[in-house]
């Protein structure tokens, strides 16, 4: 296998990772709305389901983003992809 | 060079931009003190911050073909992510959200999730990888990588259909804030409203409109969160409300359950002035179906990873790495105002309907509510109403009804902030609006002089020629969308749902095979951007005009129709038609490898 193509397989798992994460918060959890809004968890006091709709899902979504764009900086640098000056 | 130092001062200049605003604020503060009416605090906010952005986006004045239309790709990280926050949150999210979240509860926090997740579809999916490609637009990359100029056109059909929708909603909301703030009628106040969004882009494009918003989003952020933690704090609920509101939240459903939903007869109904709605539904608990909401949410992500208007945000960035990390930032910026707007829906609706708050209305006699003066201001503005329906004399919580926007508008005077908040949240309002239509009417403009005059018409137009065609569709798209805004045909969020819909039926798949499929061809694509979204049209037509519709798809939904027909659409020609060259095939590889020259350099 080239190169390249190691480089590609490892971006690709890692967008599966991130997909999959992506998918627990914005799709997953709610296919069970009513059934997390009565769990005794309750994140700074709020119905959980309430609460991930305001600030959970969300505030995840922000951490996921920094988290991934970390890890394929490290993907690119693993295999000299990284960008230098002069790239244009 | 002037400009490498402006870029190099950023965080001073801002921040000198920011101080200034906030000695304005104080300054009008102690205006209204020494007794300045509240009309010309209203007229000096807007007006002030208008001026402001005008005048930046005349020093960014460029003839540059790269500074026009990417900014010469050189926007750093952090403050393209303000920039791109700006550009994303429009009118309605500013004015309207808050409101959605009042009346609708759950349901409508559906897009609260979908318009977050969706930048983690931008960041894996798409924006570096556009960016790798080096490209001017969005339709320029389905024109290069795809091939052939049908699809380029196709693409720029799909744009020009979504961003239209969206931008028509945004000069309205421009029209709306302006007519109120200045006093002038609507019809007259949209065209004041362009003058000050074409101010803003005309003479600089993509650079000046870069720097405005930076600067739109500075004043949008301040003017939502100050009163959401003034408010938290004169009501006692907490001095972080975002952590803290959870008591508020307790007592809404105890007193919710306390008053009871009582449902309104048709004829008590019909009394009511348009575009006012009642509490109608629990402020917490989960009262939309799982389908429901995950189909909403669904089409918000998958339309927010296709709006050209803010992947083009991202083709500005000095490289490929700063373009991912950009959407974080963005998203950051975002959730700084999302995550506060529940909040503000919370407070806004407590201190109304609880009757052991000195603000509370529900409980009192409709004589004494008739009496209090924000009661009064806002009836006159047709965003409040009372109406003693069971004629027992006190007002219950079925017989009060208010609009949608009144939630952000109306909610710092009801607390009893001073009038300066109120300027300040016109202020937010307008700049939200101007930077979202900005964005939009530069993406369309953009395609057309780019992708339909450079790239199909006229190649061998020289720069200057073209960077006034640029211009005078600009002007021109800006006209159309002022003249149609001024129609009144629709309203504000509802065109904005269905954008989102749009972009996903007709760009989302032919966007993300074209960097993840490397056997999806010309053909393939032009298929499914035309076929996803003729079959979303039609979809909304059909149910528009009375159909049942199926699988409890919606009108807000369609783009889940569109873009399964695109999906499919694209497979399946593209399987039965050639492969790519192997041309192609090569700048599919070179688009995934962050170093190097962009794909476009290289050609």
């Amino acid at each position: 296998m080239s190169k390249q193509e190691q480089h590609w397989e490892k971006t690709r798992n890692l967008l599966f990772i991130t997909l999959a994460i992506w998918f627990v918060f914005s799709i997953g959890i709610f296919l069970f709305g009513a059934e997390m809004q009565e769990s005794n968890i309750r994140p700074f006091g709020y119905p959980l389901t309430y609460w991930f709709t305001c600030q959970g899902s969300l505030a995840i979504f922000v951490i996921l983003i920094f988290w991934f764009a970390g890890r394929q900086e490290k993907i690119d640098d693993e295999f000299g992809f990284s960008e230098r000056e002069g790239d244009k | 060079m002037i400009k490498g130092k402006f870029i190099d001062n950023l965080p001073k200049v801002y921040g000198i931009y920011t101080g200034g605003f906030l000695v304005f604020i104080i300054l009008m503060a102690i205006a209204e003190q020494a007794g300045m009416s509240a009309k010309l605090i209203g007229i000096f906010f807007v007006a002030f911050t208008v001026l402001i952005y005008a005048l930046i986006g005349w020093l960014s004045r460029t003839l540059q073909v790269d500074a026009y239309y990417v900014a010469g790709r050189q926007v750093p990280t952090v403050f393209n992510g303000m920039a791109t926050a700006a550009d994303w949150m429009s009118g309605a999210s500013f004015v309207a959200m808050a409101g959605g979240i009042y009346f609708k509860g759950y349901g409508y926090m559906a897009l609260l999730v979908g318009w977050t997740g969706g930048y983690v579809l931008v960041a894996s999916l798409l924006a570096p990888y556009l960016r790798k490609f080096g490209c001017y637009t969005v339709p320029d990359f389905i024109g290069t990588r795809y091939g052939g100029n049908l699809a380029r056109f196709s693409a720029v059909i799909v744009l020009t259909v979504a961003s239209f929708t969206y931008v028509t909603a945004q000069i309205n909301a421009t029209g709306t804030i302006a007519s109120v703030a200045l006093d002038i009628p609507f019809g007259i106040a949209v065209y004041v409203g362009l003058a000050s969004i074409l101010m803003c882009s005309m003479l600089g494009g993509m650079r000046a409109v870069t720097w405005t918003q930076v600067a739109q989003y500075i004043v949008l952020i301040i003017a939502y969160l100050l009163p959401v933690f003034w408010i938290s704090s004169k009501l006692g609920a907490g001095f972080f409300p975002h952590f803290m509101l959870a008591d508020e939240v307790a007592r809404i459903a105890e007193l919710e359950g306390q008053f009871g939903f009582v449902k309104n007869s048709a004829a008590d109904l019909a009394t009511v002035p348009k575009g006012l709605a009642g509490i109608t539904k629990a402020h917490s608990s989960v009262n939309a179906t799982p389908w429901a909401f995950i189909s909403l949410a669904v089409c918000m992500m998958a339309g927010t990873a296709s709006l050209p208007h803010v992947m083009m945000r991202y083709f500005t960035t000095p490289s490929v790495r700063t373009a991912r990390r950009s959407v974080g930032w963005s998203l950051f910026f975002i959730f700084l105002l999302y995550s506060s707007a529940p909040m503000l829906a919370t407070l806004s609706k407590l201190s109304l309907i609880d009757p052991t708050l000195p603000t509370g209305i529900i409980g009192k006699t409709i004589a004494e509510v008739q009496a209090i003066d924000w009661y009064q201001n806002w009836n006159q503005a047709n965003l409040m109403f009372i109406s003693d329906f069971n004629g027992n004399g006190t007002l219950e919580l079925n017989e009060f009804f208010m609009g949608g926007k009144a939630v952000v508008l109306a909610t710092p005077e009801i607390a009893g902030l001073p009038y300066v908040i109120s300027g300040l949240v016109a202020a937010g309002g307008m700049a939200a609006a101007m930077s979202t239509a900005d964005g939009l009417v530069l993406a369309i403009s953009n395609a057309l002089s780019h992708d339909i005059y450079y790239k199909i018409i006229n190649p061998k137009a020289e720069t200057a020629k073209r960077l006034i065609v640029a211009r005078v569709l600009l002007v021109l798209i800006g006209f159309a969308g002022a003249t149609i805004a001024a129609l009144e045909i629709q309203g504000i969020l509802g065109s904005v749902i269905w954008a989102f819909d749009f972009a996903m039926s007709g760009l989302f798949f032919p966007l993300v095979l074209g960097v993840w499929w490397k056997r999806a061809n010309a053909p393939g694509a032009v298929a499914g951007m035309l076929l996803g979204l003729i079959s979303g049209t039609a979809y909304l037509i059909w149910v528009r005009s009375g159909g049942s519709g199926f699988l409890g798809i919606t009108q807000l939904t369609f783009g889940i129709v569109g873009a399964a027909v695109s999906l499919v659409s694209m497979i399946v020609v593209s399987l039965i038609t050639a492969a790519p060259d192997a041309a192609t095939q090569k700048m599919v590889d070179d688009v995934r490898v962050p170093s190097g020259k962009t794909v476009l350099a290289q050609k």
